[in-house]
């Protein structure tokens, strides 16, 4: 991992850099390379907006808020799943050279962009979605933030669903019936949500095929989180939860 | 609910596992430090239910975790779906049972 100062350093080690693009769509693709102008504080997305705007406009690709809110711009970066906006060229920059990729594991559409139905599809398979348990004629509900639930809860909710964990899972690319990491830590969320109001039906989505159960820990979700959240701990929590119930119900 | 089923037998089939592991080794060691030959090996196992249940089950245990967790392997990297990738799993736990069978019967029939 780069300091601040290496960054700046490296900002000015070159005055272009060497760009792969993937071009294509969803019957395939290749590479184009373009030459772009290296700049002080330069970002993964500003290359690729440099390219569209100066070199070929034809370049499809996403993005919205350009500060890291919208989960819109993330695309494979030299093979790894990164947030186009907040990733820095000089960190990931290698031998003046750079490639650029739409996201893993997603249809493409054209170029950089992807197709994300599947994505949230599998949010509402999952039952990633409020079950309100109050109405608007009752009182608010009560949210101590430092009860147990709540924690759990808190730890996942500020994921801006940008699918680089959906990207970075090899379970997903191996079994594309997989709810996937966002899909799965979301619902774990909302499980632990006191003002949600279908925790067995969660339990129940998440238990079916291609739910948590299938997730083999090996924590690219986690390692790759642009919001250092903890999807493969959301996922450990949803299999506790349903073994639980398990034994639970065997009990009876 | 069939990938839950399956994610609790081969759990559950791994906490029979851990003590069966562990007692086998126990066993090993003991038998190799008191230089124990084959014959007087066999001569404790053969007609011994205890070691027929404590093998037995071991394999038991084994054909069906082992099963479970080839069948995802199988599905992961290959196209086999549904019935075929149950069937296959079925002949996995059928081949280490008839196998495992054997050999337990081999060491504890009298």
């Amino acid at each position: 991992m780069l300091d601040d100062a290496s960054i700046a350093e490296t900002d000015h080690a070159a005055d272009s850099i060497a760009v792969s693009v993937w071009r294509g769509d969803a019957s395939g693709g290749t590479w184009e390379t373009f030459t772009v102008p290296r700049q002080p504080s330069q970002t993964v997305l500003d290359i690729v907006t440099w390219i569209q705007q100066e070199a070929d406009p034809t370049l499809t690709y996403r993005f919205a808020c350009r500060v890291g809110m919208c989960g819109s711009c993330a695309m494979m970066v030299n093979d790894e799943p990164r947030w186009t906006c907040r990733t820095h060229v000089g960190r990931v920059v290698k031998d003046g050279a750079i490639s650029i990729a739409p996201l893993r594991n997603l249809p493409v559409i054209k170029d950089l962009a992807t197709d994300m139905d599947p994505f949230f599809d599998k949010w509402v398979k999952a039952e990633a979605t409020h079950h309100p348990s109050a109405g608007r004629h009752d009182d608010f509900a009560a949210v101590l933030p430092d009860d147990e639930q709540r924690v759990e809860a808190s730890a996942g909710i500020e994921c801006i669903n940008c699918a680089v964990c959906y990207a970075a899972c090899d379970t997903v690319a191996g079994n594309p019936d997989y709810l996937g990491p966002a899909a799965l830590q979301r619902a774990w969320t909302l499980y632990n949500d006191s003002r949600d109001d279908a925790g067995g039906a969660i339990l129940d989505a998440v238990s079916a095929q291609g739910g948590c159960h299938s997730c083999h820990s090996m924590g690219s979700c986690t390692h790759y989180c642009p919001n250092d959240l903890d999807p493969m701990g959301a996922i450990a929590g949803l299999k506790r939860a349903t073994a639980k119930r398990f034994f639970r119900r065997g009990r009876g | 609910m069939l990938d839950f089923r399956l994610y609790m037998a081969q759990r559950l089939s791994a906490l029979i596992m851990a003590p069966l592991v562990v007692g086998h080794l126990a066993v090993m060691i003991y038998a190799v430090q008191g230089g124990l030959s084959a014959g007087e090996i066999l001569g404790r196992t053969q007609g011994s239910l205890f070691w027929a249940l404590f093998y037995g089950g071991f394999v038991v245990a084994v054909s069906v975790h082992a099963a479970i967790g080839l069948r995802t392997v199988i599905s992961e990297w290959t196209r086999l779906r549904g019935g075929m990738l149950n069937g296959v799993a079925m002949a996995i736990v059928a081949t280490l049972l008839v196998m495992g069978g054997r050999a337990v019967l081999a060491v504890t029939l009298v």
